[in-house]
């Protein structure tokens, strides 16, 4: 198998003003399913075409943003091999261990905050609940499907400030690769820096804030164009709080729109990029072309999505 | 219908009955109170209500403290005015991504 260590994006924890609200825009107009509550009240979603019990979980909070995003890992091995790693690399702070069950469903899970102030956690087991069409002779799409219906949750941009020191672990501790980069003047530093632990343009992306620990964007991926402005529809439907799109953003090929949860966390939804294979170049944008790398249909910047964050 | 009056500005429009403040400027393609995530969750939006009654909505504490929502400071998006409302703009879209090096490479 040529995919080990770091699988995937596992789950996103978000924390939302008013929960029934919430679930009702996580439920109705994205489209996941809901799959389980704990006993905190905490609501465990997930996509139709995801296996694992859930991917999405919504905390009710007096501010909004992530509580924290957990990566699944090959093997309960390489989850003691990475928490050693992680420990040794010096680049983490408040590492735990949390146990099994104290995530609904979810096996032991190792925790701990990046350098750009984000908690995230690795874990390797998982209940699973099976994707929505089977495995046997399954159908390409199942029924009862509603709202933008994406097939997963597929990534998170977030906002802070040594994205130097992030990529340092995520590329030499954790085995992501860089696919892309934004640079700024004569190539002096880095402004923005596109992850993959897989074959995906991104698993996970930072760019650079004066601000730690912020959340630009939780990502849903979709089937194509055509459900991109499916979604359009939708929101406007529905009187969903548009961001901006349908566009194509010139970093990572995505056709995509923006729009915001009832708590102001922003939501992505998008199609297309490219396949990553590990010996494809970097990808390079330089500070003097940011309008077309970030909106390549409009080719100039949105203060409102660069500057609002949760 | 509750008429808003922006002090910064000198304008006014209406809201319709049960509309917040951001959204009757937003509906009347108004310009002046910065637009976010119209969910109480990002804080671009913030107004002090100078005078008038509101019903607000909750609000992220991380944009509005206590202190701030006793003294009148407030977010557009989360207040729905039961008169009208005096108010003026005190939140804006701050630049926060930073495009000049980094303090440790100077």
């Amino acid at each position: 198998m040529a995919l080990t260590g770091v699988l995937r994006p596992g789950h996103i924890v978000l924390r939302v003003l008013d929960l029934d609200e919430a679930v009702r825009h996580y439920t109705q107009v994205i489209g996941l399913f809901e799959t389980g509550r704990d006993d905190e009240g905490r609501v465990f979603l997930k996509a139709w075409d995801e296996n694992d019990h859930h991917s999405v979980v919504l905390r009710e909070a007096e501010q909004a943003g992530m509580d924290y995003f957990g990566w699944k890992v090959d093997s309960e091995q390489t989850l003691d091999d990475l928490a050693v790693k992680l420990e040794a690399s010096g680049l983490v702070s408040d590492t735990r261990w949390a146990p099994e069950g104290e995530q609904l469903l979810t096996g032991r899970r190792f925790q701990f905050t990046i350098p750009t102030g984000h908690r995230m956690e690795i874990y390797a087991t998982k209940k699973t609940l099976g994707c929505m069409t089977g495995y046997d002779n399954p159908d390409p799409w199942p029924d009862g499907l509603r709202g933008m219906a994406p097939s997963r949750f597929d990534h998170a941009l977030l906002y802070g400030r040594d994205i130097d020191a992030n990529l340092t672990l995520f590329r030499d501790v954790l085995g992501f690769n860089l696919t892309e980069q934004v640079v700024g003047p004569d190539r002096k530093f880095l402004i923005g820096v596109f992850l993959t632990c897989s074959n995906k343009a991104h698993d996970i992306a930072f760019i650079r804030s004066d601000e730690d620990n912020r959340l630009h964007h939780a990502s849903f991926i979709l089937g194509g164009w055509h459900e991109v402005l499916h979604a359009a529809d939708i929101i406007s439907k529905r009187d969903v709080s548009l961001d901006i799109g349908p566009t194509r953003h010139g970093i990572t090929r995505g056709e995509t729109i923006y729009f915001f949860d009832p708590s102001g966390n922003r939501n992505e939804v998008f199609s297309g990029g490219y396949i990553w294979y590990p010996d494809r170049p970097v990808i390079t944008w330089h500070d003097t072309e940011i309008g077309r790398a970030i909106f390549y249909h409009d080719r100039k910047l949105n203060e409102a999505f660069l500057n609002v964050t949760t | 219908m509750p008429r808003i009056s922006m002090l910064d500005t000198g304008e006014t429009y209406q809201c319709r009955d049960g509309e917040t403040v951001l959204a009757g400027m937003e509906r009347l393609g108004r310009a002046g109170i910065p637009v976010g995530c119209r969910g109480g969750g990002c804080g671009v939006c913030k107004i002090r209500v100078i005078s008038g009654e509101y019903d607000g909505r909750k609000m992220s504490r991380a944009c509005i403290t206590r202190e701030e929502e006793e003294a009148g400071l407030v977010l557009a998006c989360r207040v729905v005015p039961r008169f009208d409302l005096q108010v003026e703009i005190v939140g804006g879209m701050r630049k926060c991504i930073m495009k000049h090096a980094p303090h440790h490479d100077q």
